[in-house]
């Protein structure tokens, strides 16, 4: 009941004064790629708006133009009622806008009073600046619950921490218009929550705040408007109080799509896999795994939920043979080396162990390669694509890829497209495809829907499923808590190397698995 | 994003093209800068190289050499391994021909041609495993260790020949030459058994032919095999090909094998079809121009192909210039940086104006 006055409240400042932000038709090309088309939006001093989208829709393009990093071909940006022109960030920081990126953009190894005062020193000599500096931190902390030690390395922080001395560095610049490109990609929902308070607090000093997200359940929480983008042009802004997660999704697909996967009960059978003691040490002699022991079953999902950084990546490396580490592996009853000659991605595959990788560009694909030699990679030596030592059959591949491709309903179906040519999702699915054909007993999934937009997501999902039910163990790594929760059917929870706690996905919620992600034992 | 669609025949023939011309004109204005006539110096260059089978045999002598070593470095780089070692492989290599050729008597020379190329190959290719093995093992860096390898080549050899294969009381540190059993077929000879004319004085020799299917055969390696794939995955992508279970020791150490062979194997071309004996220095720089070689043709071996062709006719074209111009010797090694330059290192200099004339074209 409370929003009633507020909204009042706001729509009577709207009247009186004018909007923070109002772009006016603003257009931006790429060459042929219209990024931002004919885009007006008006923000109101003192809201929250929120600009959703798919990735590559223009969000980020958009932003940057307002923060001076491109030029728009056309259209007009007035702050506070006056026509604005931002050529670089510094006019942007002048007209009172801060930016805080997704990757930030501190210096490690200095303290956070530095980056504070970096690029805004008042004088050579860097003392009043930093006494000053002192001040207004101590000033903001109190105002914004943004308390940070002021004399600690930045690498000494967390991320969430990382994430306050941006929003530090901004309100130091005198910031009134702040814009976060997707804030909570690196967050515990406790920090994301915290992150909300902030960002509310601001608003109440009337700041403004534009929030970038893809997170359809960040902006029912906190924002007032929201405005949702498909290819470069907005497709519709509205009152977050008269929409619906459901509508903004189907407004940034441009369809209707299932949020919920809908999935039948788990039939786990045999086991699997079963690791005990599983600990690694990494170069730098830091312990990533902390002797880790789980079992995953035919039939089931087992779900590793945590914050990026706690272990997931390696474990997953681990048992796809990528990385050496000490413990015991059974898989099927029989060992599964951890290191040594027959720990490599070869030997996994002959074990029919596939593996979804976290990071597709990096290790799922060979970006230069045609799409039919990505769909060889790793199965390089199936017979089938080699009738002699001598001669790998192009023609072969290219057919069966062919085939995957349309399985797998990969757009376009072009089997010698470079696999750099095609959106996130399609690249996602021609690992995918890969991997789930060779019928494997265990898949090991990484990330499977980072960067890729929603209608993929939900295709993945109901592979991954259908995985499942055709009797494969399977093992997701996700730092995405909704996509743990939907498809799993046993969660565990990795907190700094260890797992902190084990629950089945139909009796936990997101505010458990919360707690447990950010290493609180008893949750 | 846009900026790198541009159409596969232009980025391996346009840009290549552009980049070269581009290196001529500079060329062309030094001539005229030091008071000659660049016309006359291109009609020179062109008519030395081109004009007479005289000039086409020096040419494709010269051009033989290239696209072995350039071969060589074109089939490290597909794995991205930088093999600057040419120079002391082919060395190495002729140390094998000179081996193969003197102490083993041979009844014909196709049997001494085979048995030479193993030894050419096997020779090139040790000297090369050394710097491959430590990269793959050691993590010692092949551009470092190869580099080092040509000067311990040069010692090596100069050890050998003063020490042993120099005959007793001959001042010159070079081998006996070779027996007539082990003399190679110039390219006059086989034009010759199809009635066509060629001069008799240029060294070009059967060793032609043999780099020339060579280069088929690197394409179809690469293209074709599995192992080619495998090199090819590695070199794009190491994080991918580690996740596929491709070792990157293994295959660091053959695609190292493989390129020392092919540059071994220029000792063909010099050693037994020129010299016909071991002399000190005998690759004369060959090596190295073998990695302008392949970063012009794209480190393919068609490319290789068409870029050791310009290099042989800047090689004899520019001898003549010497010969019979002002200009001086060392404005031709000017001129032949100058090519390296723009196709090597200025390689976006052109590329992006294109890419960009294409995106252009394109959006009308």
């Amino acid at each position: 009941m409370a929003t009633i006055p507020d909204q009042t409240a706001r729509q009577e400042a709207a009247a009186s004064a004018p909007p923070a932000i109002e772009l006016r038709g603003i257009s931006k090309a790429f060459g042929p790629v219209q990024a931002n088309k004919d885009i007006s939006i008006t923000v109101q001093r003192g809201t929250i708006h929120g600009i959703v989208g798919e990735n590559g829709a223009g969000k980020s393009t958009l932003m940057s133009i307002l923060y001076g990093f491109y030029k728009a071909d056309a259209g007009e940006v007035f702050i506070n009622g006056r026509k604005t022109e931002i050529p670089d960030s510094l006019a942007a920081i002048r007209a009172g806008i801060g930016m805080v990126f997704q990757h930030f953009k501190l210096v490690e190894n200095f303290t956070v009073l530095e980056n504070v005062i970096l690029g805004a020193e008042d004088s050579a000599l860097l003392g009043p600046s930093r006494r000053r500096a002192r001040g207004v931190l101590k000033q903001l902390a109190s105002d914004f619950e943004l308390e940070v030690d002021p004399d600690t390395l930045i690498e000494n922080l967390s991320v969430g921490h990382q994430q306050r001395v941006e929003i530090l560095k901004a309100l130091y610049r005198e910031a009134d218009i702040l814009i976060l490109d997707e804030p909570t990609g690196v967050l515990t929902p406790s920090e994301a929550d915290h992150l909300f308070r902030i960002l509310r607090g601001l608003k109440e000093q009337g700041k403004t705040i534009i929030l970038i997200t893809h997170k359809l359940r960040e902006i029912m929480d906190v924002t007032d408007d929201v405005s949702v983008m498909r290819r470069g042009e907005i497709v519709a802004t509205r009152a977050t109080a008269d929409t619906s997660p459901t509508e903004l999704a189907e407004l940034m697909v441009g369809r209707k799509v299932l949020l919920r996967v809908e999935k039948t009960e788990a039939q786990p059978g045999e086991e699997v896999l079963r690791v005990d003691g599983l600990r690694l040490v990494d170069g730098q002699g830091v312990e990533r795994l902390r002797k880790i022991g789980f079992s995953i079953r035919a039939g089931e999902i087992l779900g590793i939920a945590g914050v990026a950084g706690n272990g997931q990546s390696e474990l997953l490396e681990v048992l796809a043979g990528l990385r050496e580490a000490e413990g015991q592996a059974m898989l099927r009853g029989q060992p599964l080396p951890l290191s040594g000659q027959d720990c490599n991605g070869q030997a996994r595959r002959a074990r029919r162990i596939a593996h979804v990788p976290e990071d597709r560009h990096r290790r799922g694909l060979v970006l230069p390669f045609h799409a039919w030699e990505n769909t060889a990679l790793g199965y390089h030596h199936d017979p089938r694509y080699n009738p002699s030592p001598w001669r790998m059959d192009g023609a072969a591949i290219i057919a069966d890829t062919a085939a995957k491709m349309e399985r797998f309903d990969v757009r376009p179906p072009d089997p010698q497209l470079p696999a750099e040519g095609f959106s996130g999702g399609n690249q996602q699915k021609i690992v995918l495809a890969r991997e789930i054909e060779y019928g494997p007993d265990l898949l090991l999934v990484g990330q499977p829907t980072r960067g890729v937009d929603i209608g993929a997501i939900e295709f993945i999902h109901q592979r991954l499923i259908e995985l499942r039910d055709a009797g494969a163990a399977v093992l997701l790594v996700s730092v995405e808590l909704d996509e743990i929760l939907s498809l799993s059917d046993r969660i565990l929870v990795m907190f700094d190397g260890r797992i902190m706690g084990e629950r089945m996905a139909d009796a936990t919620d997101a505010r458990e698995l919360g707690l447990l992600m950010a290493g609180m034992e008893h949750a | 994003m846009s900026t790198k669609r541009i159409p596969h025949w232009a980025d391996v023939t346009l840009v290549p093209l552009v980049s070269v011309l581009l290196a001529f004109a500079i060329s062309a204005a030094l001539i005229w800068a030091i008071g000659e006539s660049p016309w006359n110096a291109v009609k020179l260059m062109v008519d030395g190289a081109f004009g007479s089978s005289y000039g086409w045999g020096y040419t494709l002598y010269y051009a033989t050499n290239f696209m072995f070593t350039g071969l060589a470095v074109a089939v490290a780089f597909q794995a991205r391994l930088f093999n600057i070692g040419g120079e002391g492989q082919a060395a190495v290599g002729g140390l094998g021909v000179a081996l193969v050729c003197l102490y083993i008597p041979w009844p014909h020379w196709t049997l001494a041609l085979l048995g030479a190329s193993l030894g050419a190959a096997a020779f090139g290719a040790l000297w090369a495993f050394i710097p491959g093995y430590l990269q793959a093992k050691r993590g010692s860096h092949i551009v470092i260790t190869t580099i080092m390898f040509n000067f311990i080549a040069a010692s090596f050899l100069n050890y050998m020949l003063v020490n042993f294969l120099r005959p007793q009381g001959s001042q010159d540190p070079s081998s006996p030459r070779f027996p007539d059993t082990a003399s190679l077929p110039k390219l006059h000879e086989i034009l010759g058994l199809f009635g066509i004319p060629f001069s008799k004085v240029p060294p070009v020799n059967i060793s032609l032919l043999i780099a020339v299917a060579l280069c088929g055969a690197v394409w179809w390696l690469l293209w074709r095999t599995r192992l080619g794939y495998q090199i090819r995955a590695f070199g794009e992508s190491e994080s991918a090909a580690q996740y596929a279970g491709i070792s990157p020791a293994r295959i660091t150490i053959i695609v190292m094998l493989i390129s020392g062979g092919l540059a071994g194997l220029m000792a063909l071309n010099n050693v037994m079809g020129e010299q016909e004996r071991l002399v000190l220095n005998a690759v004369e720089g060959a090596g190295f121009i073998g990695i302008a070689v392949a970063l012009m043709g794209r480190n393919h071996p068609f490319g290789v192909f068409l870029a050791a062709i310009l290099f042989g006719f800047l090689y004899q074209g520019g001898a003549e210039l010497a010969l019979w111009t002002g200009i001086p010797r060392e404005l031709i090694v000017v001129i032949q940086a100058l090519v390296i330059l723009f196709t090597g290192a200025l390689d976006n200099m052109v590329r992006i104006p294109i890419a960009k004339l294409f995106s252009l074209r394109r959006a009308d």
